[in-house]
């Protein structure tokens, strides 16, 4: 079984982690992914920094500008994290852009992502029906889940649809917004988080954006099976380094 | 069966176009797709548009035989003078009406990018006329080079916004517009200045842009006793203005469709725009084209003198007329849209945008006979670009 199907499994509720490859420095990536696991993160995004992250904010938008500046590409992401597995067995997903990976041959990519251990992919930027018509099945042949978004602003009608095409977990974004652009939550997002849990979908939820702190992990956590940090982490990492980080993951759970 | 140039019911030109976007933006962009060929069906919006481009457009804009010009190339050129329309440029057609379009989708915020200006400049006149928000995003290092039209802009009661991110040019200033219309899901309308981004940008885009050569087909007649010249040239940047004057000869291959794009300092110097050239597949503002790009997928920072042009993608309806091979797809550098642009001033009296200027060097690449017709747009006038002129020229 795929690691996050596993993971979802569990009678907790997840804390995933997003951080920036080749952010602070080029080759901090596998000792992130070690640190983080360590400090009990359940699930870890590794964000693939792309020219032009249409769906960040600043904080993010700088990480990856300062990313590719120190030289990070798929193919560096890869060769770095290809033993990974020998030191980890948390879920790991690779957030990125479309491009990227369409240049990288989407194939290709789905591939090396087994190969390594990936497990799941996030692309905000690939819609689900091409998805679905055109590479799910890529993606099933080598047993990649691939993570769809919703938001406030998703239709129900929509939402179902999601929900069939997924295999893993939805991705809720808390708030019509970019990473990093609001923080904590109003009675529409809880309204919007007990709608969602209403709705008896097959794959949990996980919710994302506006994430920082103790509080917000539990408000949300209180109707989703988790949450996920961005911008609060690479803020952390900006300012404190990556040998803090499980002072950083203590405060969230 | 026959080709078609036109776009498809999923949003393609052939392999190009699709709507690539996260799905903040799906509703508002669903919402669009769904009624913009509905609301522009309508008589009512046929009516408005219409007057607004006859009375406060000034339109037809005249289609002028450059005899002299003529007479240089052994040819018969006739320019489309879009620089005579009010704001100075072919942008204005498109941003009447995608106001007249988010009047009636109830939207009341405007928010838009621009490079050189033009169409931030083409944006918030239509957004004053409106009584409508507007805010306008522009790189900072447009900022700094387009003093003017953020002067006109700030004039005309809209905002200016700085691009900080990226290379802070145009693509950063449409990233920043698009992240925008994430945090403002409601009750904005993102006003595109051309023929770029998610369907149904590039199509509608490209319908309000026709104009010009539904003009073109009936002046022609009245002046050549026919409707179809041999060829037809325009300057590329996202391919607004090329798309209008293409579009009623697009199916029709007896009429020739040539576009200029901007090579900068030379193809292979490393600072060009010219993206049919030195592009590849991808996708960029939501949208599958050619665009300049690193063998691992980032956007490359393209060079133009010419902001309009320095645009690293190209919009999905060229990439498809380049692909085909139905355009032929030509590229002028810096040094020769300013010499053909100073050649139009003085054997013509017409100081032309420096962007137009790239269409007009189409002489420098290619020789027309004698008795071919080749009607080219003028996009716009050159005012804008005085200062540019004055440093190269040392005017
Ligand atoms: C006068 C003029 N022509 C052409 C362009 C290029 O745009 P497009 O390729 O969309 O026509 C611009 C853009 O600012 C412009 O101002």
């Amino acid at each position: 079984m795929n690691r996050i199907n596993q993971k979802l499994q569990e009678d907790k509720k997840l804390l995933s982690i997003y951080f920036t490859a080749g952010y602070p420095n080029i080759d901090n990536t596998s000792t992130i992914i070690q640190n983080l696991e360590k400090s009990g993160v359940d699930m870890i995004e590794i964000g693939l920094p792309f020219s032009d992250p249409l769906a960040d904010g600043p904080t993010i938008q700088a990480s990856s500008t300062q990313a590719l500046k120190n030289g990070m590409t798929s193919q560096v992401l890869f060769k770095q994290i290809k033993d990974i597995r020998k030191s980890v067995s948390i879920p790991l997903i690779i957030m990125g852009y479309f491009n990227p990976m369409l240049q990288y041959g989407v194939e290709a990519f789905c591939k090396k992502c087994q190969e390594v251990g990936i497990d799941g992919l996030i692309i905000p930027d690939l819609p689900v029906d091409v998805y679905h018509s055109e590479y799910k099945s890529i993606f099933e042949k080598y047993g990649i889940i691939n993570v769809f978004l919703i938001t406030p602003q998703t239709s129900d009608e929509r939402i179902h649809y999601i929900d069939s095409v997924s295999d893993g977990f939805i991705y809720m974004v808390s708030s019509a917004s970019t990473t990093g652009a609001k923080v904590g939550f109003g009675d529409e997002q809880s309204e919007y988080f007990e709608r969602i849990a209403n709705m008896n979908l097959k794959n949990p939820q996980i919710i994302g954006f506006g994430i920082s702190n103790n509080e917000t992990f539990t408000q949300a956590t209180k109707h989703a099976k988790g949450a996920i940090i961005g911008s609060a982490f690479v803020k952390h990492v900006t300012n404190n380094g990556i040998d803090t980080i499980n002072t950083f993951v203590n405060t969230i759970l | 069966m026959k080709e078609t140039y036109n776009i498809n019911e999923k949003g393609y030109y052939g392999e190009f176009g699709g709507a690539y976007i996260p799905e903040m933006l799906y509703p508002n962009v669903e919402e669009l797709r769904q009624n913009y060929l509905k609301i522009m069906a309508e008589p009512s919006f046929q009516e408005e548009f219409n007057a607004l481009l006859k009375d406060y457009v000034g339109r037809p804009s005249p289609l002028y035989f450059a005899k002299r010009l003529s007479e240089k190339y052994n040819t018969k050129i006739y320019l489309k003078r879009e620089d005579l329309n009010h704001t100075g440029a072919h942008k204005i057609n498109n941003t009447i009406g995608q106001i007249l379009m988010a009047k009636r989708l109830g939207k009341n915020r405007i928010i838009a990018e621009t490079g050189a200006g033009q169409h931030g400049v083409a944006t918030a006149t239509v957004c004053a006329l409106a009584g409508i928000e507007c805010i306008v995003y522009m790189g900072e290092i447009d900022i700094a080079r387009q003093a003017p039209n953020v002067a006109r802009i700030k004039m005309l009661g809209a905002k200016v916004v700085p691009a900080l991110s990226g290379s802070k040019t145009l693509k950063d200033a449409t990233n920043e517009a698009i992240r925008d219309w994430i945090n403002n899901p409601v009750d904005t309308h993102y006003i595109i200045g051309s023929a770029i981004g998610p369907h149904p940008y590039p199509d509608m885009v490209t319908k309000f842009q026709s104009i010009i050569s539904e003009e073109i087909k009936w002046q022609l007649k009245e002046k050549e006793g026919k409707e179809n010249p041999d060829y037809v040239v325009a300057c590329i940047g996202g391919g607004s203005n090329a798309a209008g004057t293409y579009y009623h000869f697009l199916n029709n291959k007896d009429v020739g469709i040539i576009a200029v794009e901007a090579a900068g300092k030379g193809i292979h110097s490393g600072e060009s725009a010219a993206t049919s050239a030195l592009g590849k597949e991808g996708i960029i503002h939501g949208c599958k084209t050619l665009l300049m790009q690193t063998p691992d997928g980032q956007i490359t920072e393209p060079y133009s003198i010419s902001a309009g042009l320095d645009y690293p993608g190209v919009g999905p309806l060229h990439s498809h007329l380049y692909k085909t091979g139905r355009g032929e797809f030509y590229s002028a550098t810096d040094d020769e849209a300013m010499t053909a642009g100073l050649e139009l001033c003085q054997l013509e009296g017409i100081i032309p945008a420096i962007e137009s200027s790239h269409a007009l060097a189409i002489f420098e690449h290619k020789t027309f006979k004698p008795d071919d017709v080749v009607v080219i747009s003028l996009s716009g006038r050159g005012d804008k670009d005085l200062q540019n002129y004055i440093d190269y020229f040392k005017l």
